[in-house]
């Protein structure tokens, strides 16, 4: 099925990711020139076996369940786009 | 001077300043490969190190995903451009206390998305054997680098090749360690069930040497794995007399170069010289590893990559009208292309009505992967095909077309889909260009790949060979 622009923008809205317009055409060809690619997968004889997630099938390791991280707040603000306070500052969001 | 490695640095005399200065001196003189996007000359002269210390004075470079406290990490992207790391990935630890001194950090494709360095947001990084080609990637930097002997090793991470397709291209060794073997803690996140970190070395002895620091369980991250490392220098000495290495046939399959094939299958001939016995055996779903990857890998990054938003660090968009409008242009400003079309790809698969078709349908092809190998192994000890299909491609060839560029990961993505553990050896080289032979062992079966790679090059010095562009 292939993408059409309405399609691109549906999934450029979902991945918060401003497409220019100059980049539209060539990224929809792209992405139906990799559904293309994938589509082999359908006809995979492979219904009856399991999803694969992850290379072990061996539950995560669990650590103890106590405070070891280290206040870092001061390190997090240097880096931090914007910040006040000890709070990450964002365009406002309610009027 | 002859090629860079542990012993000839050791030879030279550990802990004096000078393998240090050298390195910082042939980091300058390679500069325009463009390997290395930040040089951290004064941190490596601050570096002083136990002289027992394994590593002890011993300079390198981190690929630039790898977190650095206190000096810039920026993933090869605009959007991490001015990351300063405000802690240290555990292999950044667990190699400054083995000794190791890290003179930079390596140029890399945006996020690890690429397979020839060319997607990086600081420009593409030549090729030492001939410079109007690639490196490959994603740890081209770092290839580069340890080929052109600026350094006797790097690191790197191995998501669909990024470690063994460099390593192939530049004529230098690569390990891809099995899956859990080396914590992931402070590498930064493209396909979380995929990534793996690893080694380039000249040699298998040396990748074997700084894999020994770098291995082992990590409580900072779940899915390193609990279980006891080997002893890989021992395991240098077990040549591979008996071994049964099976000769893959897909991994000589349609795309692969003859002249590729025949090189590959000369070497292979020297490890049963050696007294390994070589089988056929088949991975008969290998051709379904390509649309499996570029499914799952797309869908694991789409989800990592949503943390870049503009708000805690990272790029962000000025005069945001709303935060939509924040998250929407800092992306779009901090990412590139190939890191858009990746994120566009996986929130196509994962979104509503194609998860099923998509992403389920390619963890399933991914267990018929897996399947493929345990039944293979049954066999053999080890499997074994070339790197690449061919010798390193020229910057620009594959750029216009994406679809080439993935079909060119078919002999190394699988590995990753199954999570097992992988080196690429120098194995010769065509029209002056080198080329890769590949083994992949058992999960955790690290041992035997450095037991064979090292029997390999204590039969051959294709490893040992400078490229034109090396410093000597």
């Amino acid at each position: 099925m292939a993408i059409e622009t309405a399609q691109l923008h549906h999934l450029a809205h979902l991945a918060r990711l401003d497409l220019p317009v100059a980049e539209e055409q060539r990224l929809a060809q792209d992405l139906n020139a990799l559904l293309g690619l994938v589509a082999q997968l359908q006809d995979a004889a492979v219904d009856a076996l399991t999803p694969m997630a992850h290379p072990h099938d061996v539950a995560a390791s669990l650590r103890p369940d106590r405070v070891d991280e280290i206040d870092r707040s001061s390190e997090l603000e240097r880096i931090a786009p914007l910040m006040q306070g000890g709070l990450f500052l964002v365009p406002k969001v309610i009027e | 001077m002859s090629a860079l490695t542990l012993a000839s640095l050791r030879a030279a005399g550990q802990n004096s300043p000078e393998p240090v200065e050298r390195a910082l001196a042939a980091a300058q003189a390679v500069a325009p490969l463009n390997a290395l996007i930040s040089l951290d000359a004064e941190g490596a002269r601050r570096c002083t190190a136990a002289t027992d210390a394994p590593l002890s004075g011993v300079p390198f470079v981190h690929k630039d995903l790898f977190c650095t406290r206190g000096l810039r990490t920026t993933c090869g992207s605009k959007m991490l451009a001015d990351f300063v790391p405000p802690y240290d990935a555990t292999i950044v630890e667990r190699l400054a206390k083995a000794g190791a001194v890290t003179i930079g950090k390596a140029n890399m494709d945006e996020f690890a998305m690429g397979s020839s360095n060319e997607n990086s947001a600081f420009g593409p990084v030549c090729n030492p054997w001939d410079t109007t080609r690639v490196p490959g990637g994603s740890s081209g930097g770092s290839a580069a680098l340890v080929a052109a002997n600026v350094v006797a090793f790097a690191t790197g991470s191995d998501t669909g090749g990024s470690v063994r397709q460099p390593a192939a291209f530049c004529g230098i060794t690569g390990f891809k360690p099995t899956y859990g073997r080396v914590s992931r803690y402070g590498m930064v996140a493209y396909a979380s069930s995929l990534d793996q970190a690893g080694v380039l070395a000249r040699s298998a002895a040396d990748c074997a040497e700084v894999l020994q620091v770098m291995a082992g369980h990590d409580p900072r991250d779940a899915t390193s794995v609990e279980r006891p490392v080997d002893d890989y220098r021992a395991a240098l000495e077990l040549g591979v007399r008996g071994l049964r290495i099976g000769v893959a046939r897909p991994l000589f399959g349609a795309g692969v170069r003859d002249a590729m094939q025949a090189t590959v299958h000369a070497a292979l001939r020297e490890l049963e010289a050696a007294g390994a016995v070589l089988v056929d055996v088949d991975l008969p779903s290998l051709p379904l590893s390509i649309p499996a990857y570029y499914v799952i890998a797309p869908a694991e990054a789409s989800s990592n990559l949503s943390r870049y938003d503009g708000v805690r660090y990272g790029h962000r968009a000025e005069n945001a009208k709303g935060l939509r409008d924040l998250y929407g242009r800092s992306r779009a400003e901090g990412f590139g292309t190939e890191v858009k079309r990746r994120i566009l790809t996986g929130t196509y698969v994962l979104s509503s009505g194609y998860y099923d078709a998509y992403y389920r349908r390619a963890q399933q092809v991914r267990r018929l992967i897996a399947d493929d190998f345990a039944r293979a192994f049954a066999g053999v000890d080890l499997i074994a095909g070339p790197t690449t299909p061919d010798v390193a491609f020229r910057l620009g060839e594959k750029t216009a077309d994406p679809l080439a560029m993935y079909a060119a990961d078919i002999n190394t993505v699988a590995v990753n889909l199954a999570g097992l553990p992988a080196i690429s050896l120098p194995a010769g080289f065509i029209d002056g260009l080198p080329a890769g032979l590949q083994l992949i062992g058992r999960a955790f079966d690290e041992a035997r790949l450095f037991a064979a790679g090292h029997a390999l090059q204590s039969r051959s010095d294709w490893h040992l060979q400078l490229a034109p562009g090396a410093v000597r």
